[in-house]
């Protein structure tokens, strides 16, 4: 089902290759990670960038939508920002490079890069077959990013902040982060453009909850407006694990958020919520792809979508239920808020559930807004370009202040009512 | 100060005449009661006068202070001073009520070339305005009439009208689904209202609202037209005979 032949490489897949032959000696990476590179980029080149045959691909043909791919090189310096919340710990990461200073109390840190170097991260450098293009690319490409381990029984006071900007051209960062038993943390991961020349950003984390450990995760991508972004997330949840992962999409050109999350330990609690911001000619995916594979594991999974322009969106939310996890508590929803009459929105929910005695449910709604809110707020002396963004607003402040850190809801609404003010 | 001339309106989705030749004049400082059975084009009244899109004027105008209304959209409307309350306020999750309460004060004051409040000021009112209600503070930090009893909903439509100061207030059944108590915190937030240049236009099912909020003024809503005006006494009058016996005579 999965397999497609190409005969002929496209413009974008035959850049891809002759970039990886120009930075050749360049990569970091000892032996193992040499080959390793080498076979991925094979599988690539030989598979092609996925179609709209690949299924999990289908509302997302990378290899039409993919059409140029910047040289590697950047078109300007990049200086670090301020942190999205006040006091968080700033591990930078300009340009694909990281702070091989950067340090945080009670954090072990490594550059990636080291762990190329020394071929540590050999065995990390995996895809998932055809579907995992980013896999392939990031696997191939990857150059830095940071290793972090926060030990067992550890509480950050202070969030850790991923800050990757750039000012175009290729970058290719991995971020492994693993928790330990029983400890709480809260990682803000940030990829911004800093100019508007173009870039092709791969960036693939990969967290790992030990038991009972308490973690929140956001990721902002603000790139630009022509920007490719593919990031992944692969998620590993041990015993009685929380994860609350919040996903902010407020820019790109092409952006796929890959969400691959394994519920492994029970009494394990995934929370995703996702506010995807979409306008100009830009096409946002964001697919999960959710094991629960244990029993008494619970998930609750809430995107809000807010359509402009002649922008197109995607959510595929896949929910595997193992044989044998019974008792699992799975509910995901999808809300669209479709604005203007030449935008699109595609939703794919998908259970695959193979035990008996589970709870599981998805919904997903599409509409404009709701005129018994506009006649209401106008009613009262609003106007009603400034009652619609308040509505708009509305409509995704609602998820973000479940985040009840205030310092944080306010920082990201924040960005959303500034995108929206752009935008509207 | 409210002058309804002949007004013809109707549904504009299917083309439903509700409004068919209504007249009425409502003076500066006056209470008027709209009274009649259920289906007669109370609520769609309402509508018109703040200026909701469903419904189409197809003949006739609405004068305020002198001026037709019928060419200003909602917000402009309650810029100029009229003001709705609805018989069911909607709930609209994601707006907080104190947000909301300073957007529509100080868009008002834009709109009349007022200088801004400033954010004590505001609270301020806020909160005076809120004890007369006994609007407890807890219920203005939830989001918009969200999880809001009936009674709330009804108390919290009063706090805007004392908030925004409107020139022209239109009640709609706002005595439904409230209690005794309820009723009489309402109508006492309704009567704190009362000036010579304020106009009330309390439309209602019910006699009951009206001992409380007297009137200057009754009409009786029928298929769209006015059939009978009245003083306070027409209200008593129904409440004893119910609609039938004016019906009839008007048919």
């Amino acid at each position: 089902m999965n397999m497609q032949t190409t005969s002929r490489l496209t413009a974008a897949e035959t850049a891809l290759v002759e970039a990886f032959a120009a930075q050749i000696g360049e990569f970091p990476g000892d032996g193992a990670v040499i080959g390793t590179r080498d076979r991925l980029l094979d599988d690539l080149k030989k598979a092609g960038l996925p179609t709209r045959r690949i299924e999990s691909w289908h509302y997302t043909d990378l290899k039409s939508l993919l059409r140029q791919v910047p040289d590697a090189a950047p078109v300007a310096a990049v200086d670090p920002v301020a942190a999205l919340v006040d006091g968080s710990k700033i591990f930078s990461i300009l340009q694909g490079f990281a702070d091989p200073k950067a340090s945080a109390d009670g954090v072990e840190v490594t550059v990636f890069k080291n762990k190329l170097t020394d071929g540590s991260a050999a065995a990390e450098l995996t895809a998932f077959g055809n579907d995992d293009a980013i896999g392939r690319i990031n696997g191939s490409f990857v150059r830095d990013g940071f290793a972090i381990s926060v030990p067992a029984n550890t509480e950050l006071e202070q969030a850790l902040e991923l800050q990757a900007l750039h000012a175009g051209g290729q970058i290719h960062t991995r971020f492994p982060v693993s928790f330990g038993a029983a400890s709480k943390a809260t990682i803000i991961e940030r990829h911004i453009a800093v100019t508007d020349g173009t870039a092709l950003v791969s960036s693939i984390s990969d967290i790992r909850l030990d038991d009972g450990a308490e973690v929140t995760w956001i990721i902002v991508q603000q790139q630009g407006a022509a920007d490719t972004h593919l990031g992944q997330i692969r998620v590993k949840l041990g015993t009685q694990a929380k994860l609350r992962l919040f996903v902010v999409n407020a820019g790109g050109k092409l952006v796929r958020q890959e969400l691959r999350i394994e519920v492994e330990g029970q009494g394990a609690e995934l929370t995703l919520r996702g506010v995807n911001l979409l306008g100009g000619e830009s096409h946002t995916d964001v697919t999960l792809m959710l094991g629960h594979n244990v029993p008494h594991t619970n998930s609750t999974e809430i995107i809000r979508n807010v359509v402009f322009d002649r922008a197109n969106g995607v959510f595929q939310g896949m929910i595997r239920v193992a044989p044998d996890a019974q008792k699992t508590d799975a509910k995901m929803a999808c809300n669209t808020l479709l604005l203007s009459d030449d935008g699109g929105f595609s939703v794919k929910p998908e259970l695959e559930i193979f035990a008996d005695d589970v709870i599981c449910g998805h919904g997903a709604t599409v509409a404009d807004i709701d005129s018994n809110h506009l006649f209401y707020l106008m009613a009262r002396g609003v106007p009603e370009n400034k009652a619609r963004a308040m509505l708009v607003n509305a409509f995704v402040a609602e998820i973000v202040e479940e985040l009840e850190d205030e310092k944080l809801v306010e920082a990201l609404e924040g960005i959303i009512s500034s995108w929206l003010e752009r935008h509207a | 100060m409210l002058e309804i001339k002949n007004l013809h309106a109707r549904i504009a989705e299917d083309g439903t005449e509700i409004i068919r030749g209504l007249n009425l004049t409502v003076k500066a400082g006056e209470i008027a009661a709209i009274m009649g059975p259920n289906g007669s084009g109370k609520s769609t009244l309402s509508y018109i006068l703040s200026g909701r899109e469903d419904y189409e004027v197809t003949e006739g105008d609405i004068f305020y202070n002198g001026e037709s209304i019928l060419e200003l959209d909602p917000a402009e409307r309650a810029s100029k001073g009229i003001f709705l309350a609805f018989q069911y306020p909607v709930e609209i999750p994601g707006v907080a009520t104190m947000q909301f309460l300073k957007v529509a004060m100080n868009e008002q004051r834009k709109a009349r070339g007022e200088a801004e409040l400033t954010t004590p000021d505001f609270i301020r009112r806020v909160k005076e305005a809120a004890d007369k209600l006994k609007i407890d503070q807890a219920m203005l930090r939830r989001p918009l009439n969200v999880g809001f009893s009936g009674g709330e909903k009804k108390r919290a439509e009063i706090l805007q009208m004392a908030l925004l100061e409107p020139q022209l207030c239109v009640l709609d059944e706002t005595d439904s689904g409230l209690d005794i108590d309820a009723l009489k915190i309402v109508a006492d937030g309704v009567n704190a209202l009362k000036s010579p240049d304020r106009a009330v236009v309390v439309i209602t099912h019910y006699q009951r609202l009206l001992d409380y909020i007297v009137p200057d003024s009754v009409h009786v809503l029928y298929k769209g037209q006015i059939i009978r005006s009245g003083d306070k006494s027409l209200a008593l009058e129904l409440e004893e005979n119910g609609y039938a016996d004016i019906i009839g005579e008007a048919a």
